[in-house]
């Protein structure tokens, strides 16, 4: 295997002090196909460290399948390919000597449907990552990350007396922020959302806003809405994504928030997020 | 919306690759594990069919095509053949589907569209445990308990109808001519398999989409409406699975036909299903076993050659059908 | 209680429900009405009609008789019941209505008419054998039993043990490669699954009889070994591999696979996914699998009968000698013209039955356990490592 410093630079001690700021992302020229089927054309992004980057766009446009490609989910399609690069931290995630395993632990994604382990009982869900990746944690060491992600994720105080629980058996929004207490306990630098909120109530929703909101200080957070008044709340900076019929998604304008939201330089931008089209 | 925004010829060509998946030791040990299982299993297949030809061979040889078309079985004479065992195979397995799957059809129906749904699962677990009986004791409860009965019911058969070729029995009067015939181990054989033939076809129909279901009975359709429109086209892949289920079972049946049948190597006589003699090449197999010389042993195995070969094609017929038909997907044959 | 929702990032009045709660209590209950499928004039038609094809058949049979006897009567009666109810159905619901009245008919009564013969089989097997039934049926063997024995001497010891052993190192054979074949199938899926898969279907396939010969073939000859317990053992393994396979690869595909991606996306490897999530996942349907693999095994004879062709003198060791089995026994004793064999051999079968169920029902039982169960043993080990 290769230089050291290429081990260093993904390995993440699993509990510990409170890390120090998180990295970034940074897509040049991303492309995407499944099969001959070209879904994304030349997709450059940069996603600011511990900000909240949103893809938003009409559905259909490949911004699931840009968020794939941030944590190498992409490939697990047989006949997915792709063209560009992806750096964290000036590290290119696709460089052949890296395991694919160390990079996925670097970049977490929560799904649209809350996928809780049904066999793991709640605080066995949250250490799941941690276990997989063959740490061993002392009792302590798993009380106080079950209860420090569950904090985070803004569940402890609904699930402290549960804890033996199974996962599955709460509700859709405690699941899902179960869930993200469960990708937040291995430490990533991105926590990456695929429509978090679309299968939960209005009040789950809110919660799990409220949530993004406060981890942004740790974590780099890119999530993918339909939902345009979601983006407008929780993000700060932003992409538009749009697909012609039959052609490859590209962003079509990118900035911050504010800007998109109210001063677009696209004539398109204006149009989606005043609710002309999507 | 016209969106003519990409310059899709584009002055760099782009570097399209398949990332490399790097494994950890782990993780490309375990493919190799079960890469390795998955071929074991082949190998073992393989290997029966192997064997099966090498031990034959010596019989085959002597036998020539006539092991085929040969109803006689005296190895020892070097004059033997498979036919009549064969047939009788047949015969009994097509007497029990043709009572086996009309009965399973109708009681599949039964379970998924018109039993109260407070016994759908208890009768769900009650078919299920029939298929596991095992077979020994239908073919116990066979002898002694169907067969003096259905011995009567033969006798009408014999009697009213026997102007049918298939009916025709010498005797026809007398109740001594009908036991341990073809018909009555089909009967035995039927019994069993329809539990199994059951719970496939259940497990499919209970896959009808409910939306048709919903559609048709809002069209004012009635019950059997719905079944005959939406069901049963739905459920046919499932049919002729759990059909061909219950038929590869049927014509491999060994032990409840043995304890049922007295072997008669006539094809003709073995046609008149309803009179005593039967024949099955799994029960020539049991029977002649441990009489038979090593010679008489080779000529055995190439029985059974036989036999596993006729299964293997009736069943590839039955994946092929099933594969290409929408419910073929819920059923595991 | 109110409701406010914030009007979001272009402002406005918060939205204040309460004005609009309605009163749910204090108004008189509603009469519910429940539809039911069944009425009373539809029984009413069904019990009239049996009973007036019954009488008709009674008064007409007698009659027109070279028929004879109570079958003839009994299909007679069914077949002038259908008439009739066909006929008042479509007196009373016109034609279409008939109809499906007819077949609902037809199918309950073949249903059930089916399921009836099958219960008597039970019944008649606890009737036959338990008159022998007795704890010696369980430690002693047939070596001392000569022909003229009462039926309670001696017992089926050496059959049961032998079926055991017999039984026990199929699992052991057949569990492992079964098992990995089905993660090979449903998780890896290499090119080889094609072909792997059509082998188990061609696998499960074989007539018993066959995987007995194919033993006697590959082990017994071409490796010089007697017939033994180990060879009837690799017999009844290459009859449980397929179905253990097959039904391991329909419960380990049936675990959603929003599970592989969230371990995946955690970081996990293929082998950890495996053992960590998939396997306790789908742990009861496994244990399921296994259960019924053993259970359709039990019973075979055919298989048996080439291997090891049973043995009346107890042999524990399946490695030398022939050995006994269940199935053997009592296909055995049952040819044999003497009452009391022939009455063991009942009880054997009445213990091979019960053997089966109670597999059947501890397959039951543990598949009925979805992967959330989390038991007392569980929560003891949670508890311990600080995660309850």
């Amino acid at each position: 295997m290769s230089s050291s410093n290429a081990v260093d630079a993904v390995e993440t001690p699993p509990v510990g002090e409170a890390r120090g700021p998180a990295a970034g992302l940074v897509a040049e020229n991303v492309s995407a196909w499944f099969g001959d089927h070209k879904v994304l054309h030349r997709v450059s992004l940069e996603m600011q460290a511990n900000h909240v980057t949103s893809l938003i766009g009409p559905s259909g446009c490949g911004k699931s399948t840009f968020l794939r490609i941030l944590n190498r989910m992409h490939e697990l399609v047989p006949s997915a390919s792709l063209a560009g690069s992806v750096h964290i931290d000036g590290i290119d995630i696709y460089r052949s000597d890296l395991l694919i395993t160390d990079i996925r632990r670097r970049i977490g994604m929560v799904f649209q449907k809350p996928n809780p382990f049904p066999a793991m009982s709640v605080a066995e869900n949250v250490v799941a990552g941690l276990k997989l990746a063959g740490y061993r944690l002392s009792r302590s060491d798993a009380q106080d990350t079950v209860e420090h992600c569950l904090e985070r994720a803004g569940l402890w105080n609904e699930v402290k007396n549960r804890l033996g629980d199974p996962g599955a058996g709460l509700s859709g929004g405690q699941q899902q922020r179960l869930c993200i207490a469960r990708a937040l306990a291995v430490r990533p630098d991105v926590l990456l959302m695929d429509e978090p909120c679309s299968a939960l109530d209005p009040t789950s929703t809110r919660r799990i806003e409220e949530t993004i909101d406060e981890l942004r200080e740790q974590v780099t957070i890119v999530i993918v809405t339909h939902n345009m008044q979601q983006a407008a709340r929780v993000s700060q900076y932003c992409a538009f994504f749009l697909a012609g019929e039959g052609e490859p998604g590209v962003v079509v304008e990118q900035g911050t928030t504010q800007k998109m939201f109210f001063h677009p330089e696209d004539q398109r931008t204006l149009d989606y997020v005043t609710g002309r089209f999507g | 919306m016209a969106l003519h925004t990409l310059d899709l010829a584009s002055a760099e060509e782009e570097e399209r690759v398949r990332p490399a998946n790097v494994r950890s030791r782990a993780d490309q040990s375990y493919r190799i594990f079960a890469r390795a299982g998955g071929g074991l299993t082949l190998g073992l297949m393989a290997l029966i069919g192997l064997f099966l030809v090498i031990r034959s061979w010596s019989a085959l040889r002597v036998a020539g095509f006539g092991f085929f078309t040969r109803s006689v079985w005296q190895p020892g004479q070097g004059a033997f053949g498979v036919w009549s065992a064969l047939l009788g195979t047949f015969l009994i397995a097509i007497i029990a589907l043709a009572i086996a799957v009309p009965v399973a059809v109708c009681s599949a129906l039964y379970v998924t569209e018109y039993a109260p749904a407070r016994i759908r699962r208890p009768l769900t677990s009650f078919i299920d445990v029939l298929a596991a009986i095992p077979s020994l004791i239908y073919g116990l409860w066979g002898r002694a308990f169907l067969q003096p009965r259905a011995i009567l019911l033969s006798r009408w058969l014999g009697t009213h109808l026997g102007f049918i070729p298939f009916f025709h029995t010498q005797n026809a009067q007398s109740v001594a001519s009908y036991p341990a015939s073809t018909f009555i181990a089909g009967l035995v054989v039927a019994l069993m398999v329809v539990p199994i033939c059951t719970a496939v076809m259940r497990e499919v129909f209970s896959q009808a989409p409910p939306g048709e279901k919903e559609g048709a009975l809002a069209l004012g359709g009635t019950k059997w409406g719905v079944i005959r429109s939406v069901v049963l086209p739905f459920g046919r892949g499932g049919i002729i699975g759990g059909s061909m289920l219950g038929l590869g079972r049927a014509l491999g049946e060994t032990i409840a036909v043995t304890l049922l049948i007295s072997p008669n190597f006539d094809p003709h006589s073995l046609t008149h299903v309803l009179q005593t003699g039967g024949n099955s090449i799994a029960s020539l197999i049991a029977l002649r076993w441990s009489e038979s010389t090593t010679f008489g042993i080779s000529a055995l195995m190439a029985a059974g050659l036989t036999l596993f070969v006729v299964t293997l094609i009736v069943n590839a017929i039955a994946s092929i059908i099933v594969a290409r038909s929408r419910s073929g997907v819920a059923t595991e044959i | 209680m109110t409701t406010t929702i914030e009007r979001g990032a272009a402002g406005g009045e918060p939205i204040d429900f309460d004005e609009e709660r309605i009163e749910f209590s204090g108004e008189a209950p509603a009469e519910r009405i429940r539809p039911r499928g069944f009425r009373p004039a539809d029984v009413i038609d069904l019990v009239g009609a049996a009973a007036g094809s019954f009488c008709l058949t009674w008064l007409v049979y007698e009659r027109l008789t070279p028929l004879s006897g109570g079958l003839g009567f009994g299909v007679a009666w069914y077949v002038t019941f259908l008439a009739t109810v066909w006929l008042v159905a479509r007196e009373r619901l016109g034609a279409l209505h008939a109809r499906d009245r007819i077949v609902g008919v037809i199918v309950a009564t073949v249903a059930i008419g089916m399921l009836i013969p099958l219960a008597v089989i039970v019944g008649y097997t606890i009737a036959r054998g338990y008159h022998a039934l007795r704890p010696q049926f369980f430690t002693q063997d047939q070596g001392h039993v000569g022909p003229l024995s009462k039926a309670t001497e001696g017992g089926g010891s050496e059959a049961i043990v032998g079926s055991f052993e017999m039984v026990g190192i199929a699992t052991l054979l057949s569990v492992p490669l079964g098992i990995t074949t089905a993660v090979f199938l449903s998780e890896i899926r290499g090119r080889m699954a094609r072909p792997v898969r059509m082998i188990v279907d061609a696998m499960s396939a074989t007539p018993s009889i066959v995987a007995g010969l194919f033993v006697y073939a590959a082990f017994i000859l071409a490796l010089h070994q007697q017939q033994t317990g180990l060879a009837a053992s690799l017999a009844l393994a290459v009859m449980m591999l397929p179905t253990v396979t097959r039904t391991a690869e329909v419960v380990l595909r049936l675990v959603p696979g929003g599970l592989r991606e969230a371990s995946l996306a955690l970081g996990g490897g293929e082998w950890a996914t495996v053992r960590r999530i998939i396997f306790p996942t789908a742990r009861a349907g496994l244990l399921t699998a296994v259960i019924l693999g053993v259970a359709r095994v039990v019973g075979e004879t055919a298989p048996l009968l080439v291997t090891s062709l049973g043995n009346p003198y107890f042999n524990g060791n399946a490695f030398k000698g022939k050995q006994d089995a269940l199935p053997l026994m009592i296909y055995r004793l049952v040819r044999l013209p003497q009452s009391a064999e022939i009455q063991r051999a009942w009880t054997g079968a009445l213990v091979l039955l019960g053997l089966v169920l109670v597999l059947f029902i501890v397959a039951r039982i543990i598949g009925g356990r979805g992967p959330g169960h989390i038991g007392r043993f569980k929560r003891v080990r949670l508890a311990r490592k600080g995660l309850s």
